[in-house]
């Protein structure tokens, strides 16, 4: 695939003829700015490439590409995706979906994709609203939030998209922000370098319905404090100046500053490729104000791949049976003959 | 394995020949009753008769043994002659317990043969199936019928107990009564039993004892026939004249999975199923997941909508793609059905009804899914909608919907039923080579930089199928409206009209490809019989039979539903009535009066059975003039 590739490509060749449509300010702008930038660099032709989405503002973006794409209905894109890379395992095909289209109504299809690791990538623009139909609380609005169709407060306990999937065993998971554009364009080049599915949380401000809902981790005041970055091998250090860090106490994280008795070395150290996934899990479950919310890639496996798998035992089964023959498949069985 | 037509070992006895005869067995659905009628079936395909079958289960996969729930029956129609039907009125009834004897009697004609295993007929027995008395000592079935009362179960304990003293259990003895039952039957009809000793052998090729045990019962219920003075005579049927060539026997589902690899075959493309399980489609999955080395890659997805959704990201990847279900199933997938029209994609979506509505009759037959397929879906979605007849009508309706959703870019609904799926005939062997190609063209790269126009259209208002990986096409497509030509999204108030009109007008335009609507009968008359899908044998037969009475009766069988053939209109005005008999309550009848203004009478039932042959004559004699 990479041969086909001419070097010169650039972000705007990636974009496609149409008139971007969502709200002036909208976080979405920002993830597709960094889709176009890091395309380029990923070494697949443009025809090579295919966005599916499903339905919400956020997946309008398939139609801002300039790549092949499908914007279909709600909640079904990985199930159309999963279809597509059966039968295509050449192309690389990434889901943008939305936290109700892909958790609420596509939520089944979700669970489904993480565990059989189909081999695509799948960014979930988190807003905590739906911003689509105009301001409805999602699955991951917050308890007691108020909105349109809760106006005394949402009673629904929140899912962590993260948590999902990894406990849907999903063998890449990650989490970035739409505004901080250097480590979302980091984490989309390493999710489309997975081999296998790569589920992308992305914060994204939606500043019509819920503007401000991930303020703590974007404002330059508090993001030091309330996000901590995650590198393989590293232990979990954030603060403005780096001074404080994640510790296991049992098998409870614990915030704790360093200096005081406490060394880097008494801290967590990440593992994203750690096979089991309880370490994964337990980043996941880090939220604010408690603790600081990792972002990065929480974990990056090698597993077998549903469409890998799947075109495996097509290639078994035609050097077992060779490619078959209709006419004998016909004929097979008790026949007779009427003359 | 092709054999001629087989010398049957003759009986003593009398022999009385007849044209052809209607049998049912019937028992507890532990009691082997589809076995059964799968093996007289192939036995009786073999000797050359033509066949129709009925198979009946249960709605529960373990009802209570012995009850009136679950009864499990297999009916075979066979005869000299072309047959349409299973057959209306049994001639032979096979029962193995009072359950059975209860719901199948009603079905046995005058003076028909009943053949009961008296051991089933304990006092608990009698209990289970809600009777007080045994109907087995009542003068009625003795008057009425020629009754056999056999006591299978201590017959076969007998034949078998040297290999019971060889452990084999008691329960394993009394599963062996039903090849008894089997044995009496071919003994009856004069079948030969080798292909049953063959499917034994291959069956049950590692256990030695169950071959042993079945070919001894089987054996047991022939000598039964032959040496006790119960039975006076019995019967033969000539083969049938058939189209001559090779034949198999095939049911609806088996045929449709075959027509849909074929289909694959001539258009040069591998098939992708999304399929979720549902009961009478199952069987289709299970068939062509057999078939990986062909190519074919089934998905059995986590629910209905995965499954079309799948199948539809399988279609736009450029391969052959299908969706089976019944009809709970298309009616979760009624959005994604949607979505692949707008896309304006190849794609099948297969139907095997059942009754409904919503879980309905799981096991039981109906045509009532007619509405769902062409009017059930947000906004205006006309899909082309074509409707199987029969078992091996299957296969070639597999082809021709894959064909017409190619040539003109749309999905096509495909029907059939739980009474086509599961029933069986003897099929005409195709040969590939006989088989016309299906051509299909995908858009080729674009490398002058020219802009690619995903919704261009040709004479029959089709457009490309582009798919990913060509070079220069790069397009998007989605569910929200567009402008024709470019694909573009496009809310304007023309441009709705104008694509709707567009859509609409492409599935009209199939019309152009299936032909006119031919007419079986005299070219005008009384009566026409207009029928659609699994209704064809037995509105055949029916019109068959009262124009050899004389009466100006004719029939017509849709294949399409939606469009309707162009003629359809003229030909509905050359009879004097038009009768549309159907399994739900008037479906195609109101099509076909919205549209052609025609006032057509219906005769409808939904009962989770066919129709009976009578009950379309008698609704047939009703409209002729007095
Ligand atoms: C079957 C169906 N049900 C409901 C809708 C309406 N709908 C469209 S988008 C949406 C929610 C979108 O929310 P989210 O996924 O969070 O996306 P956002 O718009 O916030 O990016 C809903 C309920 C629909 N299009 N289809
Ligand atoms: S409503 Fe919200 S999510 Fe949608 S485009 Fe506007 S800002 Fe973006």
């Amino acid at each position: 695939m990479a041969n086909d590739v001419t070097p010169v490509l650039t972000a705007s060749d990636f974009g496609s003829d149409q008139d971007v449509r969502w709200c002036p300010g909208c976080g979405d702008y920002s993830i597709l700015a960094q889709m176009k930038k890091v395309m380029p660099q990923l070494g697949v032709a443009r025809e090579n490439v295919v966005f599916i989405s499903g339905i919400g503002c956020s997946s309008r973006f398939p139609y801002y590409m300039n790549t092949y794409g499908m914007h279909s209905i709600h909640g079904r894109a990985p199930a159309i995706a999963t279809g597509l890379k059966c039968v295509r395992p050449d192309l690389q095909v990434w889901v943008v979906t939305g936290d109700g289209d892909g958790l609420s109504i596509g939520g089944n299809h979700f669970l489904h994709l993480m565990r059989r690791n189909v081999d695509l990538k799948i960014l979930l623009f988190n807003n905590r609203i739906y911003g689509l139909t105009k301001g409805q609380y999602s699955p991951t609005s917050p308890l007691g939030k108020l909105n349109k169709s809760a106006p005394m407060g949402v009673i629904d306990n929140p899912l962590n998209p993260l948590s999902v999937a990894i406990g849907c065993e999903a063998t890449f998971v990650a989490r970035s922000i739409d505004v901080n554009i250097k480590h979302l364009g980091e984490v989309l080049k390493r999710a489309a370098e997975h081999k296998g599915t790569a589920f992308v949380e992305i914060y994204q401000n939606c500043n019509i319905f819920n503007d401000g809902a991930f303020e703590y981790a974007t404002s330059k005041d508090s993001k030091l404090d309330t996000t901590v970055e995650l590198e393989h091998g590293k232990p979990l250090i954030f603060g403005k100046n780096k001074n404080k860090g994640i510790r296991l106490n049992g098998t409870e994280p614990e915030v704790v500053e360093l200096g005081k008795g406490i060394s880097e070395d008494d801290l967590l150290f990440h593992d994203e490729k750690a096979p089991e996934a309880t370490h994964a899990y337990l980043l996941s479950r880090m939220r604010h104000p408690e603790f600081p919310e990792p972002i990065g890639v929480f974990r990056a496996v090698d597993q077998p791949k549903y469409d890998v798998e799947l075109n495996k035992q097509v290639a078994a089964a035609r050097e077992k049976k060779g490619s078959g023959d209709l006419d004998a498949l016909f004929n097979s069985g008790e026949t007779w003959t009427v003359s | 394995m092709s054999t001629t037509i087989e010398q049957v070992p003759t009986s003593t006895k009398q022999t009385t020949k007849i044209p052809s005869a209607t049998i049912r067995f019937a028992g507890d659905s532990g009691d082997g009753m589809q076995i059964t009628g799968d093996q007289f079936t192939r036995t009786t395909a073999l000797i050359g008769n033509d066949i129709a079958t009925f198979p009946d289960y249960p709605a529960e996969i373990r009802a209570p043994k012995g009850t009136l729930a679950g009864v499990s029956a297999f009916q075979v129609h066979f005869s000299s002659e072309d047959i349409f039907t299973p057959g209306d009125q049994l001639d032979a009834l096979v029962v193995m317990n009072p359950a059975a004897l209860k719901t199948n009697l009603g079905d046995l004609r005058k003076g028909g043969i009943l053949i009961c295993n008296s051991d089933g007929f304990e006092k608990k027995d009698l209990e289970l199936a809600g009777e007080t008395e045994n109907p087995l000592n009542s003068q009625v079935l003795e008057d009425q019928y020629q009754l056999f009362k056999v006591p299978m179960t201590k017959i076969v304990e007998t034949a078998l107990k040297d290999l019971k003293a060889a452990g084999m259990s008691t329960k394993e003895v009394d599963r062996c009564k039903n090849f008894f039952a089997l044995g009496l039957v071919y003994w009856l009809y004069g079948r030969d039993m080798d292909a049953t000793l063959r499917f034994l052998q291959t069956k049950f090729g590692n256990k030695p004892q169950i071959i042993e045990a079945n070919t001894k019962a089987l054996q047991a219920g022939w000598n039964y026939g032959e040496t006790t003075d119960a039975f006076v005579s019995n019967y033969k049927i000539d083969p049938a004249k058939l189209t001559p060539g090779k034949y198999r026997d095939i049911n609806g589902n088996t045929a449709m999975a075959w027509g849909l690899m074929t289909a694959a075959k001539l258009s040069d493309k591998e098939l992708f199923l999304g399929s979720y399980p549902i009961t009478p489609a199952s069987d289709i999955l299970h068939e062509l997941a057999k078939f990986k080395h062909m190519g074919v890659r089934t998905f059995q997805a986590e629910d209905e909508i995965a499954a079309i959704t799948s199948a539809i990201g399988a279609s736009y990847g450029g391969h052959m793609s299908i969706t089976t279900s019944s009809g709970p199933g298309i009616a979760l997938k009624g959005e994604a059905i949607g979505l692949a029209m707008m896309l304006e994609i190849p794609l099948l979506i297969i139907n095997i009804q059942r009754g409904g509505p919503s879980t309905g009759l799981p096991t039981k037959t109906e045509q009532a899914d007619l509405f769902q397929a062409i009017l059930g879906r947000n906004g205006e979605c006309p899909l082309p909608v074509i409707a199987a007849h029969g078992p091996g009508d299957c296969f070639y309706v597999a082809l021709e919907a894959w064909r017409i959703s190619t040539r003109f870019m749309v999905p096509v609904i495909v029907l059939s039923d739980g009474y086509i799926a599961n029933g069986s005939e003897p099929w005409l062997i195709p040969e590939m080579k006989n088989l016309k190609k299906i051509p299909i063209k995908h858009a080729p790269e674009q490398t002058d930089g020219s802009k690619f126009l995903p919704y261009k259209r040709d004479e029959y208002l089709s457009r490309p199928w582009a798919i990913p990986g060509t070079k220069g096409l790069m397009h998007r497509i989605g569910g929200l409206e567009k402008q024709d030509v470019t694909g573009n999204v496009n809310y304007e108030p023309d441009n709705h009209q104008h694509m709707t009109n567009t859509r609409a007008q492409k599935v009209e335009n199939v019309a152009l490809e299936i032909g006119p609507q031919e007419v079986e009968g005299p070219e005008t008359g009384d009566v026409l019989v207009l029928s659609w899908g699994g209704t064809y044998g037995a509105c055949r037969t029916a019109v068959e039979l009262m124009i050899s009475q004389g009466h100006k009766v004719a029939h017509a069988h849709l294949r399409w539903v939606n469009p309707f053939p162009k003629n359809l209109g003229e030909v509905l005005k050359r009879y004097k009535k038009v009768l549309i008999p159907e399994l739900n309550m008037g479906q195609l009848r109101t099509l076909i009066r919205a549209k052609y203004l025609v006032d057509a009478q219906g005769l409808n039932k939904v009962k989770g059975r066919p129709f009976a042959i009578a009950e379309l004559t008698t609704a047939i004699k009703e409209l002729l003039p007095k």
